[in-house]
């Protein structure tokens, strides 16, 4: 089929002298902004007809011009002599054979590479690379909605691309117009809108949206170049024909395809858990390369997961980080983890000391979410403090009707070593106690979060006042610490 | 919940410091007698100078009467700010650096020194406000500064002090050789 190509008079100018560069027909329509992607589907065999037809018709001024069909040597006349040396042996190797290439193109420059795009926009995005993708993406055997495609190019393609560019601008700027880099149509667009098509039809069932299969070009033959690619494409004309020719160089060969990976987009997973044993810290604890507690809160959810998921790595956060010889009860803290998926089961099987539930799939957007619930939440906590003095029911009443106490807390030496010294004002909603004996009680508190409890019952050196010190006039102790609840509806429970 | 299994419940339980610091000191600071400094050092090796109990403004029923950080004109250890994690701006104290003098009402001056390199966190000004929690909490809320020494040095700095049996080794040294005190 023939799309009537959406050119005009003006990209006319344009159309001849990227031709006689050398370059594809398909980089020719990005050079002249066309973003009409059917215009890129049809076989770049036909565009070029279409775009030789095109700059033959009302010659009448135009007397001298010769076909465009050129091979590169022409562009070679107007450089130095000594870049005639890369000229020596006309490359006429194209890149790949591509099947699908009828005889019907006979110009000279259908048979070599194009100066820009070195043949990816040329035979690389045809029918027979999309099987390629689409059989790698069946090997690997992944279940998915979604595949999303992305490329990556060498970089001298940029280097020949603003080449073009800047050869082509002198030109449209003698004719008093404007070409503007930004309207140039990428290379990376072109190709994914030729590819994603193909690969579609390959995977019956499958919409291929953007970027997920890498596929690797890799170019064949070096260039010296002495600054870096993206130096040089900063370049104005004169600067940059100091360095590189400006139509860009013929290549004797093109760009040979490297690999396609296949990749797993970040899955988010949101969930509560429960610790159940005193001596598990929350991340590997581990002190000058020896690990100091056996296994982590971490490593226990976590190892099933990535099993499960056959994920690469992951990242596990979580709203609440108690310490080490803290249970936590009730509902539970919730963590999101990226790069997995996981049946409960699993996990809670694997171990007696974590327990999961509520495990679900969640968005990005998630992540703020947590971080917002750790600025809000409150949690309740019990604690069994241990007195100096002795003491008697009577007098720990009054804690029962302390409400909405604001406490003002430095940064606890315990942590000081990694975080900022401030002062941060926090609030204990309600308290209530329990008497055991006279040397000591239980403690439960509804605090905000980010209360540091230790803190406050011992004083932490007196840098958190009020303290429980200060409240009961004698020295105090917290032996043992559990997180009753984190008062927050999110994630969302899940029934059993 | 777990019930609490064990002892006496007179008995004391580990306080805060014996279960996460541990008890470093320096006898006769600069060579003054009994001038003994303890500093406290946490697992996650941040220090907190503190008075040892055999420091003399801690005898015989001595009061403060004033505590002044302005070691000297140039500097004051209450203009110390950091800020962050890596905690910029912080004075730098090496061992004999002062941090405060102390007044008491007897007239007797007495310097505390830093007794290890490091950074200069914060220093205590609940005992500017309270001068007694010096006297009757040394250890705790009595505090007189918190360093962060560095982190490859957090082991070194404890070469020049002594460790808790060898400092009561000195103290009931200087008890024979001074029969009263």
């Amino acid at each position: 089929m023939t799309v009537m190509l959406p050119l005009k008079e003006k990209d006319k100018p344009i159309v001849k002298k990227l031709l006689s560069a050398g370059c594809c027909a398909r980089c020719v329509l990005r050079f002249c902004c066309v973003s009409v992607q059917a215009a890129y589907r049809q076989a770049h065999q036909e565009t070029l007809k279409e775009l030789q037809a095109f700059i033959k018709e009302k010659e009448t001024n135009e007397a001298q011009d010769s076909m465009p069909q050129t091979s590169t040597h022409e562009i070679i006349k107007s450089h130095d002599a000594a870049l005639s040396l890369a000229v020596e042996e006309p490359p006429c190797k194209r890149a790949k054979p591509d099947p699908t290439e009828t005889d019907g193109s006979e110009s000279g420059s259908a048979a070599l590479v194009c100066v820009v795009c070195l043949g990816i926009l040329q035979d690389l995005c045809g029918p027979a690379q999309a099987k390629k993708i689409a059989e790698t993406v069946k090997a690997e055997n992944y279940q998915f909605d979604t595949l999303v495609l992305s490329v990556s190019l060498p970089a001298q393609l940029c280097v020949r691309e603003h080449s073009c560019w800047l050869h082509v601008k002198k030109e449209v700027r003698e004719k008093g117009l404007v070409l503007d880099k930004d309207d140039v149509i990428q290379v990376k667009e072109a190709f994914k809108w030729i590819i994603q098509g193909l690969v579609t039809k390959e995977l019956v069932g499958v919409a291929v949206v953007g970027k997920v299969g890498r596929i690797k070009t890799l170019k064949a033959q070096p260039v010296d170049i002495k600054l870096s690619a993206y130096q040089l494409c900063l370049l104005c004309f004169f600067h940059f024909s100091r360095h590189y020719p400006c139509p860009p160089l013929e290549a004797s060969s093109g760009c040979t395809p490297q690999d396609i990976q296949c990749l797993h987009v970040s899955v988010f997973i949101a969930g509560r858990y429960n610790k159940f044993c005193r001596s598990l810290p929350q991340t590997p604890w581990v002190i000058d390369g020896e690990r100091r507690m056996e296994s982590s809160v971490e490593e226990l959810i976590a190892a099933p997961i990535l099993s499960a998921f056959r994920a690469d790595g992951f990242n596990f956060s979580s709203s609440g980080r108690e310490d080490v010889d803290v249970r936590t009860l009730g509902n539970g803290e919730f963590l999101l983890l990226y790069w997995m998926v996981l049946l409960t089961q699993t996990i809670n099987d694997s171990s007696e000391k974590v327990k999961v539930r509520d495990l679900q799939i969640v968005t990005r957007e998630a992540m703020s979410r947590m971080k917002e619930g750790e600025e809000e939440k409150t949690k309740s906590y019990t604690a069994l403090v241990w007195t100096q003095k002795a003491i008697e029911k009577e007098d720990i009443a009054f804690i029962d009707d302390i409400k909405d106490l604001t406490l003002d807390q430095k940064t606890p030496l315990r942590v000081l070593h990694r975080r900022a010294l401030a002062i941060r004002q926090r609030v204990i909603h309600s308290m209530n106690a329990r008497f055991v004996d006279p040397h000591h009680f239980y403690l439960g508190l509804k605090t905000q979060a980010g209360t540091y409890i230790k803190e406050f019952v011992h004083g932490d050196f007196g840098r958190t006042k009020p303290n429980l010190c200060q409240l009961l006039k004698t020295d105090t102790d917290i032996l043992e610490l559990d997180v009753e609840s984190v008062d927050v509806d999110w994630p969302p429970p899940i029934p059993e | 919940m777990d019930c609490v299994d064990q002892s006496n419940a007179n008995a004391e339980a580990p306080s805060v410091i014996d279960r996460y610091y541990t008890r470093w000191y320096r006898a006769d600071m600069k060579g003054k007698a009994c001038e003994d400094h303890c500093i406290l050092q946490h697992s996650n090796r941040l220090c907190v100078v503190t008075l040892a109990e055999t420091h003399p403004i801690l005898q015989e029923g001595r009061t403060i009467k004033s505590i002044n950080y302005q070691i000297s004109n140039g500097c004051s250890r209450l203009k110390n700010k950091v800020s962050g994690k890596s905690k910029r701006g912080a004075q730098f104290v090496t061992d004999f650096a002062p941090l405060c003098r102390i007044t008491c009402s007897d007239e007797t001056e007495y310097t505390i020194y830093s007794c290890i390199r490091g950074r200069l966190l914060e220093v205590n000004e609940n005992i500017l406000e309270t001068p007694n929690l010096l006297i009757e909490k040394p250890s705790t809320e009595g505090y007189i500064a918190v360093i962060l020494p560095k982190f490859e040095e957090s082991k070194s700095i404890t070469e020049h002090l002594l460790t808790r049996e060898e400092f009561e080794g000195v103290v009931s040294k200087r008890s024979v050789s001074q029969p009263s005190s």
